[in-house]
C-alpha cells in the first residue's frame, strides 16, 4: 500500500516534523501556502533560495528543503541582496518575524526598498517578540498587553503596508492566516516579479500574543481573520493601520513597476559608459 | 531587616536594580536575559520603581540609550546576552571611554554560529578589550550582591566607569535558589546618590566624545589604561564596605581548598560551585586538591592570582570560550601573569562547558587526574577539550 502524501511535502524536510511551532501557530499556515505557490508556478528546487532571520518564524529557514541560510537577528534583508547580487537567476525570498525585519533589521528593510532589491519579503506579523517570550515588538497593537507592557502597550506601532509603499516597494499585499489562496496568489505573484516585494501576513501566535491578550486559541483567530477582514485591493496603505481585535484591511495594495537595484547600476553606468560597460544584472557571477 | 527568599537570580537582580533606585533601564529582549528586563518593566508599570523604561529596537540602540541617560545624569541599567552584548560592540568602548557608569547584567550565552542559546563564556571574552570592569558571580546571591555593588563601584568617582556583572545563562538566570535580599535601607545607605564626574548641563555646556586626533588620542588611551587599571584599589574598597554593609565578603580572586593543595584548579562563574562539590569528593578520598575562583576578570587581578596560587606547582585552567588560532582567553592571561615570575606552576589548559554541554561531576575528576598526573611529573597535556564527542 503506498502512503499518501501531501503534494507540498516534496518542499518540505519532512524528517524534521513535527515542527516546533505551537497548536494553532499561524507560522506553519504560511509555509504550506509558500510551498503550494511554489508548486502552482512550477518552481524547481534549485531556482531558489530562502532565507530568514531569528525567531519562531525565522524557523522557516530549517524546514524548507530548498537552500536556505538562517542569518542572525534582523539581517536576512541584506544577506537575500548579496545572494541576489551573487546569483541573480534565483529567486530570494525572504521569510521572517516582524521583529527580525522591523525592529532590530528594520533599516535593512527601509533602504531594501527604497533601492529596490530584487527580493521577496514574506513578514509574519504576529504582533510579539513570540520566540523570546512575548515582549512588545514595532506591530504591538496599542494597548496589547506583553511582558514589556503588562498594562497595555503605548507607542505607536508601524503599519507595515504603508511602510513597505513609502520607502518604495513595488508589491504590498496583506493576508491573514485565513486567506490561504488569496496569499498562494500573492506569494506566485510576488516571486514572478522583479522588484521589492512585501507581505504582511498577519498570524496568530495562540501560546503568547492571543493568550496574554486574552484572545482565545488558534481556531478563534481564524474566525476573528474570518469576521473581521475586509478585502480593499488598492487600499490606500496609509488607511490599513490595525488595532487591537479591530477590523483589518486585507488585499493586495501595490503593484508598480520601477527598475530593480542591478537595473538601474545598469542603466546608470552603461549610459555614461556606453558599450565599455557589461551590464552586470545578466551576467552575473557567470560574467 | 534582610530577608531570605526563594528567587529566580534573573529576577533577584531586578529587584535590587529597584532597591538601587534606578532612574531609566533600556533593553531589548534576548534569551536568556529577558526575565530580569520583563521584570524590572512590570515593576516600573506598577509604580514599584519611578523610573523610565525605555523597550528600543535592538541592543545597539539599547547602550546608546544608556550612554545619553548616563550623560545626562541618571543612574542607568541595561542587560543582554550573547548576540545582543555582540551587536552593543561598537558602543561599549564609547561608553567606558567617556567614563559614564552603565550597570549592565550579562547573562552569560554562547555566540553563533552555529545558532545556540546556551550557557558558555563566549560572549564576555569576544568583549575582553571594552575597558569595562568585568566581573563574573557564581551563584544567585554574588550576582544580586554584585549589582548592588556595580553601582557603588561605577559612580565613584574616582573610577567612573561601566560595569559588567556576569551571570551563566539558564545556569543561574533561570534557577531559584535561596537568596538574602538586602532592605531597602540598607541598600540606600550603602549606595551614595548618583554624582557624576560629568554630566551635560545646558548651564554649563561640554561636549562628549568629540574626535581624538594624533595629538591625543594616545593620552586618551593611557588614561583609560590607567583608570581601569586604577579602579582595582577602589574595587577592593568598595567590596570591602559591602561586606560591612551586608556581611558578605567578595574578593577578586577567591580560593577554596588551596591552602594545602598539591595541584589548583582555576574557574570563573557557576562553575564554580561544582567545582566546590567536587573538591570536596576527592579530598573525602585524600586528594589534595584546590580551586582558585577567579572573581574579577578586568582590571586583571594579577597580584591576587599570583598570590592565591602561591607555591602551588600545578595550576589546571577552565576555559568557557575558545580563541580559534590562539591560546583559549583565561588560559592566556594566567600564563601571562606567571611569565615574569620565578616561582610558576605548570599550567594545564582545558575547554569546558561550550555551548550549554553540561560539565558533570566526573569531568572534574577527570580533569583533577590529570592536574595530580601532571604533579606525580608527568607531561603537560596539549590544551584539552572536556566531555568532547569524539
Ligand atoms: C542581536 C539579537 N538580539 C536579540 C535576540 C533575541 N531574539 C530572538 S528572536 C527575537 C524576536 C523575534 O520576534 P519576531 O521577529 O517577531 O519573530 P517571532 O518569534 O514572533 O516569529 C529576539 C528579540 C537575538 N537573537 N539576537
Ligand atoms: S510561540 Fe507563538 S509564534 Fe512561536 S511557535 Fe508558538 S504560537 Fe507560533
Amino acid at each position: 500500500m503506498s502512503k499518501a502524501t501531501n503534494p507540498v511535502e516534496s518542499y518540505l524536510r519532512m524528517d524534521r516534523m513535527p515542527s516546533i511551532w505551537c497548536p494553532g501557530c499561524g507560522i506553519g499556515i504560511v509555509v504550506n501556502c509558500f510551498a503550494r505557490a511554489l508548486q502552482q508556478m512550477g518552481v524547481d528546487h534549485d531556482e531558489l533560495a530562502v532565507v530568514s532571520g531569528i525567531g519562531c518564524t525565522g524557523r522557516i529557514a530549517g524546514y524548507v528543503d530548498i537552500d536556505s541560510f538562517h542569518t542572525t537577528h534582523g539581517r536576512p534583508i541584506p544577506f537575500a541582496t548579496g545572494l541576489k547580487v551573487a546569483r541573480p537567476d534565483l529567486k530570494v525570498i525572504v521569510m521572517s518575524g516582524e521583529g527580525d525585519l522591523v525592529s532590530i533589521g528594520g533599516n535593512h528593510l527601509i533602504h531594501a526598498a527604497r533601492r529596490n532589491s530584487d527580493v521577496k519579503v514574506i513578514c509574519v506579523n504576529n504582533f510579539t517578540y513570540a520566540m523570546t517570550g512575548g515582549q512588545a515588538g514595532p506591530t504591538a497593537p496599542r494597548h496589547s498587553i506583553a511582558t514589556t507592557a503588562p498594562y497595555g502597550s503605548f507607542d505607536k506601532p508601524f503599519n507595515l503596508p504603508f511602510l513597505a509603499d513609502s520607502t518604495g516597494a513595488v508589491y504590498v499585499a496583506r493576508w491573514t492566516t485565513y486567506h490561504v489562496r488569496q496569499l498562494t496568489r500573492s506569494m506566485a505573484e510576488a516571486m514572478s516579479k522583479p522588484g521589492f516585494c512585501f507581505i504582511e501576513v498577519i498570524s496568530p501566535c495562540p501560546t503568547i500574543f492571543s493568550r496574554r491578550n486574552r484572545l482565545g486559541d488558534g481556531l478563534d483567530a481564524m474566525r476573528y481573520y474570518k469576521n473581521s477582514s475586509k478585502v480593499v485591493n488598492g487600499a490606500n496603505t496609509r488607511m490599513v493601520g490595525l488595532d487591537l481585535n479591530g477590523p483589518i484591511i486585507v488585499g493586495k495594495f501595490i503593484d508598480r513597476d520601477r527598475p530593480t537595484l542591478l537595473e538601474a547600476m545598469d542603466e546608470e553606468i552603461g549610459s555614461k559608459l556606453g558599450k565599455r560597460y557589461v551590464p552586470y544584472a545578466t551576467t552575473g557571477v557567470q560574467r | 531587616m534582610e530577608k531570605r527568599i526563594g528567587l529566580e537570580a534573573s529576577i533577584a537582580v531586578a529587584e535590587v536594580v529597584g532597591l538601587c533606585d534606578a532612574d531609566v533601564i533600556s533593553a531589548y529582549p534576548i534569551t536568556p536575559q529577558t526575565h530580569i528586563v520583563e521584570h524590572l518593566s512590570e515593576m516600573v508599570a506598577d509604580g514599584e520603581l519611578q523610573a523610565a523604561f525605555v523597550p528600543v529596537e535592538s541592543e545597539h540602540s539599547a547602550m546608546s540609550v544608556c550612554c545619553g541617560t548616563v550623560a545626562a545624569g541618571a543612574r542607568t541599567f541595561t542587560a543582554t546576552s550573547s548576540q545582543g552584548l555582540a551587536l552593543m560592540h561598537e558602543i561599549l568602548f564609547i561608553v567606558s571611554a567617556l567614563r559614564l557608569p552603565v550597570v549592565m547584567a550579562v547573562a552569560n550565552r554562547s555566540l553563533s554560529g552555529p545558532i545556540s542559546i546556551w550557557n558558555d563564556h563566549s560572549d564576555v571574552m569576544a568583549e575582553r578589550d571594552i575597558g569595562w570592569v568585568q566581573i563574573f558571580a557564581e551563584n544567585a546571591q554574588e550576582a544580586l550582591d554584585l549589582t548592588i555593588w556595580g553601582f557603588r563601584l561605577a559612580e565613584d568617582q574616582r573610577v567612573s566607569l561601566p560595569v559588567a556583572v556576569n551571570f551563566d545563562g539558564f545556569i543561574l538566570t533561570h534557577t531559584i535558589e535561596p537568596v538574602l535580599m538586602p532592605d531597602r535601607e540598607s541598600v540606600q545607605a550603602f549606595l551614595p546618590a548618583f554624582e557624576p564626574l560629568m554630566r551635560l548641563d545646558v548651564d554649563q555646556p561640554i561636549t562628549m566624545g568629540p574626535v581624538g586626533i594624533p595629538d591625543i588620542y594616545t593620552e586618551a588611551k593611557k588614561a583609560h589604561q590607567e583608570v581601569l587599571t586604577q579602579s582595582y584599589g577602589p574595587i577592593v574598597e568598595t567590596l570591602d564596605a559591602f561586606a560591612k554593609s551586608f556581611g558578605r565578603q567578595y574578593l577578586p580572586v577567591e580560593t577554596y581548598c588551596a591552602d594545602d593543595a598539591e595541584v589548583l584548579l582555576l574557574t570563573m562563574g557557576a562553575l564554580g560551585e561544582t567545582a566546590m562539590t567536587a573538591v570536596d569528593q576527592r579530598r573525602e578520598k585524600g586528594d589534595k586538591i584546590g580551586l582558585v575562583r577567579l572573581r574579577l576578570w578586568r582590571p586583571f587581578p594579577f597580584d591576587d592570582l599570583i598570590r592565591a596560587v602561591g607555591k602551588v606547582p600545578v595550576l589546571g585552567v577552565m576555559d568557557r570560550a575558545i580563541s580559534p588560532g590562539g591560546p583559549s582567553p583565561v588560559a592566556s592571561e594566567v600564563k601571562a601573569t606567571f611569565y615574569q615570575q620565578e616561582q610558576r606552576p605548570k599550567v594545564v589548559e582545558f575547554t569546558v562547558g561550550l555551548g550549554g554541554r553540561d560539565t558533570p561531576l566526573s569531568d572534574f575528576d577527570g580533569m583533577f587526574d590529570t592536574l595530580l598526573a601532571v604533579h606525580r611529573g608527568g607531561e603537560i597535556p596539549k590544551p584539552t577539550i572536556i566531555g568532547l564527542r569524539e
